[in-house]
């Protein structure tokens, strides 16, 4: 990716429109056709991700209860393709954030703080249960944004289409409840 | 000569997976305020991304398995277990302000309330582990179709769904330029 891409407000604000949304989901759908075609895997999060909070888990309880499980004895922990997919999601975010200069730490976004202050423990309680529901639901539907939504989607896949749909209304309606519908 | 597998397949890991990071970062979507605001209906950041990659990805793979140059790697449609977890996931959504993939990414990027959401994802995943054999016999089963498609489902020949997420994306995408978001 090049830099002018996202970071060139003066082009952006010349033509009106901020193509970087556009040109990323066309880059995402270019890697899908190489992962299609190079590796035949494709793009996913979860199923890695689940497998790694097995070996997270062994650390506590010893493996023996792990390979006993019969989700994790499906899905081990290995350092396979998918898992290292994660280790270059993390790599590539952080080098993109390093590189355009935008990393920075953040405990509270601005949207959040507007609805529920600056607390960070308030904020990071919710991460937390958002985060394991975001899980818990993604391996029961078999798959997320990414592996459902946008691989399975791409498909033409009934599976992924019906995860786009049931998870937009739901998080709609949710968004609705909790912040409210109003402008502020 | 393709697929690769083994070794080699390990070092691509790294490079695709780096590549769909930084385009996540790019595009935008990495930021916590520009997905709760989708979800708000406030800024269709993530759906441009979305429908763009899928539009692009899905003509480009249904080309190149037509040149036998790829193979479709379908996934079941569960219709019961889908419908239920993608309704919890909408909800978690909400309340972590990302996804599994945005939020693992934008950890990396200094969110220190993602990073704690990717501890609670791992603890989603012990419950999903602990809760399987139950969800395998209840869930799972109901609704099981296979590996359908939308072609499967409503008759209509892949190019012109296509055409017609064409025209959606495009209806909507210059909506939300007009509109500002």
């Amino acid at each position: 990716m090049s830099a002018s891409l996202a970071d060139s407000p003066a082009r952006a604000a010349r033509q009106g429109i901020d193509l970087a949304p556009y040109l990323a989901g066309a880059g995402i759908g270019v890697l899908s056709w190489i992962v299609f075609v190079v590796v035949a895997t494709p793009i996913g999060i979860t199923t890695s991700l689940s497998a790694v909070a097995g070996g997270a888990t062994a650390l506590f309880t010893g493996p023996e209860l792990v390979a006993q499980n019969s989700y994790w004895a499906r899905h081990p922990l290995r350092l396979d393709y998918g898992t290292l997919f994660l280790v270059g999601t993390f790599l590539g975010a952080l080098a993109s954030a390093l590189l355009s200069r935008r990393f920075r730490f953040e405990a509270v976004p601005r949207v959040w703080a507007e609805r529920f202050g600056p607390s960070p423990a308030r904020r990071f309680v919710s991460a937390f249960l958002g985060g394991v529901l975001t899980m818990y639901g993604a391996r029961l539907a078999n798959g997320c944004t990414s592996g459902n939504g946008i691989s399975q989607g791409l498909q033409l896949a009934l599976v992924g289409w019906v995860f786009l749909a049931v998870m937009f209304v739901s998080g709609v309606i949710t968004a609705w409840l909790i912040f409210g519908g109003r402008r502020a | 000569m393709f697929p690769i597998r083994g070794d080699g397949a390990l070092v691509l890991a790294v490079v695709f997976g780096a590549i769909f990071g930084a385009l996540l970062h790019r595009g935008r979507v990495l930021d916590y305020n520009v997905i709760v605001n989708q979800l708000r209906l406030r800024d269709f950041t993530v759906l441009k991304v979305m429908l763009t990659a899928i539009i692009v990805g899905g003509i480009g793979v249904f080309i190149l398995v037509d040149a036998g140059a790829a193979r479709f790697a379908l996934r079941d449609a569960n219709l019961l277990a889908v419908s239920l977890g993608a309704a919890i996931f909408g909800v978690g959504m909400v309340l972590y302000g990302y996804c599994p993939g945005t939020g693992l990414a934008a950890t990396a990027t200094g969110s220190l309330h993602a990073g704690v959401g990717v501890v609670g994802m791992l603890v989603g995943a012990v419950l999903y582990a602990l809760s399987f054999d139950w969800v395998r016999t209840h869930i799972l089963p109901v609704g099981a179709l296979g590996k359908v498609t939308l072609m499967d489902v409503t008759g209509i020949p892949a190019a012109w769904i296509f055409a017609g997420l064409v025209v959606i994306a495009i209806s909507l995408f210059a909506w939300a330029e007009r509109s500002g978001r």
